[in-house]
């Protein structure tokens, strides 16, 4: 631990997702955020595409995103995971399915971004380097017995967003390993071991439609090489990312103390992208479940974005704003969105400016 | 497929097994590493026999742990249509092929208290894999091997150098055979049964061990189908508002791939039910030979898997 | 979080059968309180079981004890037991020494056919090997999702957790690794708003 104890990029910003809750976008990474509706009303859909790059500046760049907070979330992590260890949870059986994961994340973080990360392979001796969080690591690929923690745990410590693991067997996905620190409130302690439909069992209305069949069956075919993606949200008070069941108690009460003057700064869009990636040497699907958070008012400064989230929360259906958490204060976020459109016809596709 | 999905590699060893078995190495063209696999994994290798494109797949036989080339080996078939034929007479070494990344449809159950492993022949090739990976995960697992005689017992002896007293083989015409139902007997509560082989074989694995009380989600098996020949047919589908003609050995799938429709697929064998396609009129008979839909649907008419099965009639439209 | 409604049915909610005779090569049954009449039942209908069986039989927590009928089934082992605790080393020690072909046979409360078959899916079993089969008490076994602890024997919805003491409402999400369903504060957002509990579960 002792590399680059002064290395300080002034890119990553020095912030905290409790307490104070400093977090903030920069206008750059407002420019850039991944506002989720491509139309002016929102249903289920399986929506997804090949996770492919996409415009240079977005969050589509790279194959991972690590982006402004990444420093400060990794820390929000720690936090996490001292509070309760069984945010991290992975079954036996999935070390190896750990290991796929690591190996995608350092070569892809390497090969990315060589100002921050490094990793050089002499067979299975390799030498990780991650500069922002001060990580100088050699270890053996495949011996958990030369890193600090297993192999799973180790590298989602170190990269933004909650993952879990799915094993595929008996033409269905289980999910047997996660790091979930940044959920929109689902327990891993509690759904790790059910298969595809069980951990979607509360989802409203999508089952009837029969979105997770064809999802399912989507995703068990999915190759090696062509990782999908797709877009999920919610609504958050404050830049809170650990909006877990275990501590609903304690976040839940925030929700009544939303206010038509504070209600710009303090609510948040919270978008995941979700993506889904075929792992090698276990043949599991990785999931990786990156949380973006932005406050109404930053949102609303891209007019396009402020005209059609309020079309998009106007028809929600109120079982979708229940599940979602935002019921309760959906008329007030009405009435604050309401003053920026005009009525104005948005265009298609979720890109600013376009 | 999209492009990621597919590996371009050379050929650098082919190398003569015995009379009937060839084993073929690729390595990647652009001279990097291939990715890891699972064991039980295979590949679709894409030939060009003179102007006829073929895909088969065949499983990856090499340690999962060797990134730097996949081996596979193919057991000629003088009958069938002609995809073993292009790789024993066709494949040489330095050629240029095209092969998908590796797809997993016979995988291990990793929570297995001990595998259990059943080969037939060919059927072995999986295996090969599979207990490299098992062995360097440090899993219990035992092989039971039975072939026609010691020539055609390709790998036994690798198998035995590497593995030990955990494989066992089994010669047909020493009349050796395995004692299924002793062996079931004896394993303990959380192991887990892979057979791969003839169907015969396959067939009198699964449910002597259904006899014997062993629970569905603990028998694995694999059988890859070749699409049989037959007669020629016509296909309509009904969006892309074209009519497409099916050769006598040529599959449907391959027909649809010929005439430049992009229909999905993973195994090409009847077993994944990627191609399935639905029927939207039907005068003749389908010939089934998937085993991916139920006997309903096939008695029905609803839907064909276009890999391997075929149509006998007047007029067949399928949504595609 | 959104308020579970009486009536919904969740895809990760155990389904149950009824018990019968399966081809293996020994059968371990357990039961627990009204569970019995349904072994009583599968013996009586394949005596031919009856020297490969063995029967673990714990009374309801409800006072319904079937132990006499039981013993008097002819099983080649039969083993009373007060609690699923005080059975559960037994239980995973025979399963840990079995062979495949054993088949495993649970009726009762849904508390006791989740903790069995956690065990079986410990000792190597597909969890849908088991032959299941619920009667008697629809209690719960609800595992707070707050502090993690398992309250038994649930019947109201509202309750308080025995652990905690959070008002909780009853999800029907379920754990097949817990072998409990969640329960969740119900009164998280307005403190102290708690609605009257309902027997829901009886």
């Amino acid at each position: 631990m002792s590399l680059d104890d002064a290395f300080k990029d002034p890119f990553f910003r020095d912030e905290s997702f409790f307490g104070d809750f400093s977090y903030k976008n920069s206008p750059h990474a407002v420019n850039r955020f991944p506002f989720p509706f491509p139309e002016d009303d929102y249903m289920y859909s399986v929506n997804m595409e090949p996770h492919v790059k996409g415009r240079p500046g977005s969050i589509f760049e790279h194959y991972f995103d690590v982006d402004e907070h990444y420093v400060s979330e990794m820390r929000d992590r720690a936090r996490v995971l001292e509070q309760d260890p069984l945010r991290c949870q992975s079954l036996p059986h999935m070390t190896l399915a750990g290991w796929d994961l690591l190996e995608l994340i350092m070569e892809k973080f390497a090969e990315e971004y060589p100002q921050w990360f490094a990793l050089t392979k002499d067979s299975n001796r390799w030498h990780w380097i991650n500069r922002p969080l001060g990580i100088d690591q050699k270890f053996t690929f495949l011996d958990e017995s030369t890193l600090p923690m297993g192999p799973f745990e180790y590298i989602t410590r170190q990269a933004q967003g909650d993952f879990t693991l799915q094993d595929q067997r008996e033409d269905n996905l289980w999910i047997e390993a996660g790091m979930v620190t940044s959920q929109a409130d689902w327990s891993l302690d509690f759904d790790i071991g059910m298969n595809f439909h069980e951990w979607h069992a509360p989802v409203p209305l999508a089952h009837q439609m029969g979105i997770f069949d064809r999802a399912l069956k989507f995703l068990l075919a999915l190759q090696h090489g062509a990782p999908v993606r797709r877009f999920n949200w919610t609504m958050t008070v404050d830049p809170l990312l650990d909006t877990s069941p275990e501590n609903y108690h304690k976040w839940g009460p925030t929700k009544t103390t939303l206010t038509p003057e504070n209600i710009g700064k303090r609510q948040h869009l919270r978008v995941e992208l979700q993506t889904l990636i075929r792992l090698p040497r276990s043949n599991a699907i990785c999931f990786p479940i990156r949380c973006y958070l932005i406050s109404m008012d930053d949102l609303v400064t891209r007019p396009k974005w402020a005209r059609r989230f309020h079309r998009v929360i106007k028809t929600v259906p109120d079982e979708l704003a229940t599940y979602k958490g935002f019921i309760r204060n959906k008329p007030m976020i009405l009435d604050y969105l309401s003053k920026f459109d005009d009525g104005a016809p948005t265009s298609p596709g979720w890109w600013p400016e376009d | 497929m999209s492009g990621q999905t597919r590996l371009t590699v050379i050929v650098t060893e082919v190398v003569a097994v015995n009379s009937l078995i060839k084993r073929f190495r690729f390595v990647r063209e652009d001279g990097g590493l291939m990715p890891g696999f699972s064991g039980g994994a295979h590949t679709v290798v894409e030939m060009d026999d003179n102007g006829t494109r073929r895909l088969n797949a065949y499983s990856l036989m090499s340690d999962p742990a060797d990134t730097s080339g996949y081996e596979i080996s193919v057991r000629r078939d003088d009958t069938g249509r002609g995809g073993s034929l292009f790789m024993h007479n066709g494949v040489k070494p330095g050629m240029k092929m095209v092969i998908s990344q590796p797809v997993n449809l016979f995988g291990l159950d990793l929570r297995a208290k001990k595998h259990l492993m059943i080969a037939g022949g060919i059927g072995i090739t999986p295996f090969i894999a599979q207990m490299a990976q098992l062995d360097s995960l440090g899993h219990r697992f035992e092989l039971h091997y039975a072939m026609r005689d010691r020539e055609l017992g390709a790998y036994m002896k690798e198998l035995s150098a590497r593995h030990g007293e955990r494989v066992h083989a089994y010669y047909d015409l020493e009349k050796q055979a395995i004692d299924l139902a002793n062996l079931l007997k004896i394993q303990p509560l959380g192991t887990h049964l892979y057979v791969c082989g003839p169907k015969g074989m396959i067939n009198w694995v699964l449910s002597t061990a259904k006899a014997m009380g062993w629970p569905k989600g603990a028998l694995h098996s694999e059988e890859f189908l070749a699409p049989p020949v037959g007669e020629a047919f016509k296909v309509e589908l009904s969006r892309s508002k074209i009519t497409v003609e099916v050769g006598p050995t040529q599959s449907m799938l391959e027909a649809l791939e010929a005439a430049g429709v992009d229909a999905p697929y993973l195994c090409r064998g009847g077993a994944c039910g990627q191609c399935e396609c639905r029927v939207t009129a039907s005068d003749g008979e389908i010939l089934h030979y998937d085993h991916w839909l139920s006997d309903e649907q096939k008695a029905a008419k609803t839907h064909i898997m276009p890999c391997v099965s075929r149509f006998k009639g007047e007029r067949l439209v399928i949504e595609l | 979080m959104s308020q579970t409604q009486a009536d919904e049915v969740m895809k990760s909610r155990p389904l149950y059968g009824t018990l019968t005779p399966k081809q293996g090569s020994s059968h371990f049954i357990v039961a627990d309180g009204e569970g019995g009449d349904a072994v009583a039942a599968l013996l009586n209908a394949a005596p031919d079981m009856k020297p490969l069986a063995h029967i673990v039989y714990i009374p309801g927590a409800n006072g319904t004890d079937l132990t006499a009928l039981l013993e008097g089934l002819g099983a080649r082992v039969f083993h009373p037991a007060p609690s699923y605790a005080s059975a559960s080393q037994r239980i995973r020690k025979v399963l840990g020494d079995a062979h495949m072909g054993l088949q495993l046979y649970v009726a009762g409360t849904e508390g006791l056919i989740g903790q069995v078959q956690r065990d079986a899916i410990a000792a190597g079993l597909p969890h849908d090997a088991l032959t299941t089969e619920q009667r008697g008490s629809k209690a719960r076994r609800v595992q707070c999702v707050h502090c993690k602890g398992i309250t038994e024997n649930v019947t109201l919805d509202p309750f308080v957790c025995s652990h905690c003491g959070l008002n909780l409402f009853v999800r029907d999400h379920y754990s097949r690794r817990l072998a409990a369903f969640q329960g969740v504060c119900i009164d998280a957002e307005d403190p102290g708003e708690v609605p009257p509990s309902e027997e829901r579960f009886k």
